[in-house]
């Protein structure tokens, strides 16, 4: 199956403020932060569909979400999460010695999981320290 | 009759718009309507009406669910907790007073604590790269009398500062820029094409993660050298007329964010703007400001190196003295290296900011939150301690990004039997000493208080 390589960066943006502030278990957050925003040309090298599941995995983790047409343009070979719980999924814990994470500038890949279910908020993070119960 | 509260405090980004109106219901007890407040602030300050607000700390029980408790057990456990372990780390800081901030000091110099704030995963390399270099910057009132070329770098003010550009740095009429934004030249270095970009000049497209290049580029051409054709995917051409830009402006303000900090360079990136500014004040005159996030993550920086001596990864195990070593006394670094025995998460949400390998590491032990609201690290929690809300039920003093103190008001009356940071702190603090039996070292402000506070029954 098809994948491709890119470069990840995860920053705020103001639906994801707007949401966080509402509740991390509001649906709007959901909306806001679980996507991945790619240039339309490596959705095509990576055999994506715009507004279907993918898989990012990075150095240290995977998370499954969805993969749209930028709302701020993102030029090829680069992709944008937006900060937040599935970001940091897949976000590496080193720090250079600064204490700072590298929150961007990581290569992920990215491969189509149509039939992939995204996750909720607590369920990746209760789900990562073996809180979760399905309800 | 609805009151209309003027001139509230915003608790939301680093520009703590201090000109919002609040109409609250005449019982003082619900927000009715937020005006001259972007979207994440109205949101705010409407979240506080939410009914499921939790009014009791929650324990978690050994079946995994959560079982209300009362403040005062909550308070036992907490100093229990703190005194038996070796090393906690206490952490967040970035949407409370600078009241809260004092108080945890004392808890946290008594519990041996590692004391760290959201700089650490934010503008902590700013930092370093202040102590290394400098930070020749100003106030964002300045910035908007002065400013007629303002460059944003690896910030996003449209979206993370909603209200950044029309209060101080690009709209606003100022006293010797009174055509606003007709006056301003704005230069935008972003990877992506943000909405702040979409409002600049000239946008600089850099390859991600070669900012420094960048910087070291502007820095030859206006030292009068040659550059490569290309650096970082930028025309020599592009460069060579923002520097002109630059150097025929009156006053140059560089405003620089998580683009420069989150990536590769870290703090050497903020140190060559920083070098960057003061080369261009041979030419005119230029300032820098970091874009922080929160309405007051200026104001432990400001505290605890006041109380401290440093502004974050502040080490407080060895008892005798202070030690900050960022990358060693960090709370990522900590939590990965595993050096630390309880996690203290107070007004902020380590569950769902920090990189969840690092949460994995901090939930083996101990994990307390102390947040107003429901969050990702409530939900992890064993033991969460519902306070007021800071700029909304609670009041205080906060420091704007520019390290501008403001003090906040608050609009509608707490919930009852809830604590602010502050008092949750004091009280900690006392069952602290009480627990081992040393006289609580108060300051003369303090001295009278009473125990237990008369906001917790």
């Amino acid at each position: 199956m098809a994948k491709i390589q890119l470069n990840m960066i995860t920053q705020r943006s103001i639906e994801e403020g707007a949401a966080m502030e509402k509740g991390k278990t509001n649906p709007d957050y959901f909306t806001a932060c679980s996507i991945c925003e790619m240039n339309p040309e490596d959705m095509k090298k990576a055999g994506v569909w715009k507004n279907t599941n993918v898989r990012v995995t990075s150095e240290c983790g995977s998370v499954i979400v969805k993969a749209i047409v930028p709302t701020q343009f993102v030029p090829p070979g680069l992709a944008h999460i937006r900060q937040g719980v599935w970001a940091n999924q897949v976000v590496p814990p080193r720090t250079q010695s600064t204490g700072t994470p590298q929150y961007s500038g990581f290569l992920v890949t990215i491969e189509p999981a149509v039939e992939e279910r995204i996750k909720t908020a607590l369920e990746l993070v209760q789900g990562s320290v073996g809180l979760w119960k399905k309800e | 009759m609805p009151k209309l509260i003027t001139q509230v405090g915003c608790p939301y980004c680093g520009s703590s718009c201090d000109d919002l109106e609040v109409l609250v219901s005449d019982d003082n007890k619900t927000v009715l309507e937020v005006r001259n407040a972007c979207i994440i602030g109205n949101n705010i300050f409407l979240h506080a009406n939410d009914p499921t607000r939790p009014k009791l700390p929650r324990m978690r029980q050994p079946d995994g669910s959560m079982k209300e408790i009362s403040y005062k057990e909550a308070i036992d456990w907490t100093a229990k907790t703190l005194i038996a372990a070796k090393k906690p780390l206490i952490y967040g800081f970035g949407s409370t007073n600078c009241e809260g901030m004092s108080a945890v000091g004392r808890v946290a110099e008594k519990a041996g604590a590692v004391l760290d704030n959201c700089a650490s995963i934010c503008h902590g390399p700013s930092f370093l790269a202040i102590f290394d270099n400098g930070y020749p910057s100003c106030t964002l009132g300045e910035a908007k009398n002065r400013a007629d070329c303002v460059v944003f770098w690896g910030c996003n003010p449209m979206h993370a500062h909603p209200r950044h550009t029309s209060r101080y740095s690009l709209f606003p009429r100022g006293f010797f820029t009174q055509k606003g934004q007709m006056q301003r030249k704005v230069i935008c270095v972003d990877p992506r094409e943000t909405d702040t970009a979409k409002l600049a000049d000239v946008h600089f497209m850099l390859d991600q993660g070669h900012d420094y290049d960048l910087f070291d580029a502007f820095r030859t051409v206006l030292r009068g050298h040659d550059i490569p054709d290309i650096v970082a995917g930028i025309k020599r051409e592009k460069i060579v007329e923002a520097i002109e830009i630059m150097k025929k402006s009156r006053f140059v303000m560089i405003f620089f964010g998580m683009g420069c900090t989150h990536t590769d360079g870290r703090n050497h990136n903020v140190d060559i703007a920083i070098s960057l500014t003061r080369d261009l004040n041979t030419h005119t005159k230029a300032s820098i400001m970091a874009m922080r996030g929160h309405y007051n993550i200026a104001g432990p920086g400001q505290v605890w190196s006041w109380q401290f001596g440093f502004p974050y990864c502040i080490d407080l195990s060895k008892g005798t003295h202070a030690h900050m070593n960022p990358g060693e006394t960090s709370s990522i670094d900590l939590a990965m290296r595993d050096e630390i025995d309880c996690f203290v998460n107070v007004g902020t949400d380590a569950g769902a900011h920090f990189p969840i390998e690092a949460v994995k590491h901090l939930k083996k032990h101990p994990f307390i939150t102390i947040d107003p609201n429901f969050c990702m690290a409530s939900e992890i929690s064993d033991l969460h301690i519902p306070v007021r809300i800071a700029g909304v039920d609670e009041p205080g003093v906060v420091y704007r990004m520019d390290n501008v103190p403001i003090q906040f008001k608050a609009v509608i009356d707490g919930l009852p039997g809830v604590p602010s940071d502050e008092e949750l702190f004091d009280m900690v603090y006392e069952r602290m000493c009480e627990l081992t039996q040393t006289e609580p070292v108060w300051l003369a402000a303090k001295a009278h208080r009473k125990y237990p506070s008369s906001a917790v029954n």
